[in-house]
């Protein structure tokens, strides 16, 4: 597999804060792939690394196999970054921006893919409008508008889903996975971690600029030791002596049981049944990468 | 090239969209300049034989209007694109270096052109001003703005704020243009202060602009040209080694 993104021993300091201490990451070709972590982790100092928006004090960084300082030009083409901060140009329309940005990259004529993503991003009705006149989150579409007009083979989307609602979020999310079908590689920092969860096959986190987690999501996953658990209601309110073994807690009336694998499941309800004791209520908790997220970070804390 | 001309577009359109304030109103500025100098000095000053006050100043107050709205194009659109983070989307482009800079100044150009060619038109409506020389004439229009062009887009990369973009053009744009003789000719100072007016490079815009209308000046206009072409160069190589260094822009 080749790699879309190589960042090398990266280091970047502001003044005496080191905001990323020798970050080494690869990210595939064709990858959708997480960049998460808390305020402050260092994943935008790292995104604007990568774009050239800033110059890191030591290591390389390579997208599509360009060097971003010495083959500025190629790498530059090959990436598409919707920036986090709301920024726009107060002078043109939503057209115009996405002409004078197609234009930057050297190309012309293709109103008909500036047509596709207006409308695929729900901006239709304000194709004509001022950038000043645009809602918060119609701004946020135009920004990732503006990053897909050269059809860049890697797209890094940082925060996309800030302050967008929920519909939005959805449409986006399908366009930017038809994006990653068709070959793009995708890479994104968000704080909503069911989003990441459900999109991204890969996850790097980052905590006070240094990975501290970075796995297939499923193996993250998977690595938490707490496994699933089963919480249970129960009438009359007693666990029979061989599910004794199982409980992990209990309290307002709800046992909580760990259970290793879901073979398991049968041998806890079998045992109520033959113990006539009734399920009034059942829970199955199964860890998120929100809980790998609280642990890792909690861990990383002591 | 499609980038650059693309670059292009947007920067003379940015200024054109909002005409009244970036030409217009300069203009206006100028002639008022004009009216308020003749009213008060007409009768006083006679600066080259043959030539009335009134036709003396007015070259030096077109290429005064040309020197400032060059500065204030590219200085004023990097600093607004660098304050309200758009900047960006420049930054992120594939643009080379020279692209970008070449983008700037020659919308710097086209503004002082603009504003220096409508205060021209416009005097001529009052008095009969001679142009003898055209195209000297526009080459040091062209030369001045180019100029002024790169020592904006230097003040727009350096300043973090709109004061210190002031203070950049009040400290040395403003100095160095009313220095620079527009209103007097230089030869009518003390020797100490000829010597020192030799220094400043507005000097040369201004007097050989002049020697495009009038056929005389204080130096003599094709080394001033070679003088301004030099100045261009340098520091045009300055502006484009700045952008490529990041300095402020990448940081
Ligand atoms: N221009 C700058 N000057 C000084 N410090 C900076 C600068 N940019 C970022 N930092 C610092 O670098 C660290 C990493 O910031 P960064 O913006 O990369 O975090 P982040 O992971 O993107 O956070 P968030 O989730 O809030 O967007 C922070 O401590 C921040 O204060
Ligand atoms: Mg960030």
């Amino acid at each position: 597999m080749s790699s879309a993104i190589e960042v090398k021993q990266v280091c970047k300091r502001y003044g005496s804060l080191s905001a990323l201490e020798d970050i080494d990451l690869e990210i595939h070709s064709g990858e959708f792939f997480a960049l998460l972590g808390p305020n402050g982790a260092g994943k935008t100092t790292l995104i604007s690394i990568i774009a050239g928006l800033s110059f890191a004090n030591s290591g390389s960084v390579n997208v599509m196999g360009h060097n971003v300082i010495t083959h500025y030009q190629q790498a530059r083409l090959n990436l598409g970054i919707v920036p986090q901060e709301l920024v726009f140009d107060p002078f043109f329309t939503v057209r115009e921006i996405l002409r004078i940005q197609s234009g930057y990259y050297g190309i012309t004529g293709n109103a008909r893919w500036i047509d596709e993503i207006i409308e695929r991003l729900d901006l239709s009705d304000k194709a004509d409008a001022n950038m000043r006149a645009l809602s918060g989150g119609m701004k946020r579409r135009v920004l990732v508008a503006q990053a897909l007009v050269h059809k860049p083979p890697v797209i890094i989307l940082d925060e996309p889903t800030a302050g967008v609602d929920v519909e939005l979020r959805q449409t986006l999310w399908e366009f930017i996975q038809q994006l990653n079908r068709d070959g793009h590689t995708i890479v994104l920092t968000t704080h909503y971690l069911e989003e990441a969860e459900t999109l991204c096959n890969r996850v790097a986190m980052l905590k006070e600029g240094k990975i501290i987690a970075l796995d297939s999501t499923h193996n993250l996953i998977g690595k938490m030791n707490s496994g699933n658990s089963l919480r249970l209601r129960l009438l009359p309110d007693a666990l029979p002596f061989p599910l004794q073994a199982l409980q992990i807690n209990y309290s307002n009336g709800l046992y909580e049981l760990q259970i290793a694998d879901y073979t398991q499941m049968e041998f806890i309800l079998s045992t109520l049944r033959s113990e006539q004791i009734q399920i009034m209520e059942m829970h199955l908790q199964q860890p998120d990468l929100e809980d790998v997220f609280v642990n890792l970070m909690r861990k990383s804390r002591n | 090239m499609t980038g650059f001309v693309t670059l292009l577009y947007k920067e003379l359109l940015r200024f054109w969209k909002v005409g009244f304030q970036t030409i217009l109103a300069p203009m206006v500025s100028t002639l008022l300049y004009l009216l308020i100098f003749l009213h008060v000095l007409e009768e006083h000053v006679e600066v080259y034989p043959d030539v009335a006050y009134t036709l003396f100043l007015i070259p030096g107050l077109v290429m005064m209007a040309v020197i400032q709205n060059a500065f204030a194009n590219s200085s004023s659109s990097i600093i607004q694109s660098k304050i309200s983070g758009n900047i960006v989307f420049i930054l992120l482009s594939p643009l080379s270096y020279r692209a970008i800079f070449f983008a700037y100044i020659l919308a710097s150009i086209a503004r002082g052109l603009l504003v220096g060619l409508g205060v021209y038109l416009v005097t001529l409506i009052f008095f009969d001003v001679p142009l003898r020389l055209p195209l000297l004439a526009l080459l040091f229009v062209i030369l001045g703005s180019g100029i002024l062009g790169a020592m904006g887009l230097i003040a727009g990369i350096w300043a973090d704020k709109f004061d210190q973009l002031a203070a950049f053009q009040n400290f040395i744009i403003l100095p160095l243009t009313f220095l620079s003789g527009v209103f007097y000719s230089v030869h009518s100072l003390p020797a100490g202060w000829q010597v020192i007016s030799h220094l400043n490079p507005f000097f040369y815009m201004i007097d050989g602009f002049r020697y495009g209308f009038f056929g005389v000046s204080d130096f003599s206009p094709y080394v001033s040209l070679g003088i301004m072409a030099i100045c261009l160069i340098v520091i045009s190589t300055f502006t484009i080694r700045l952008l490529r260094s990041g300095y402020k822009l990448r940081h």
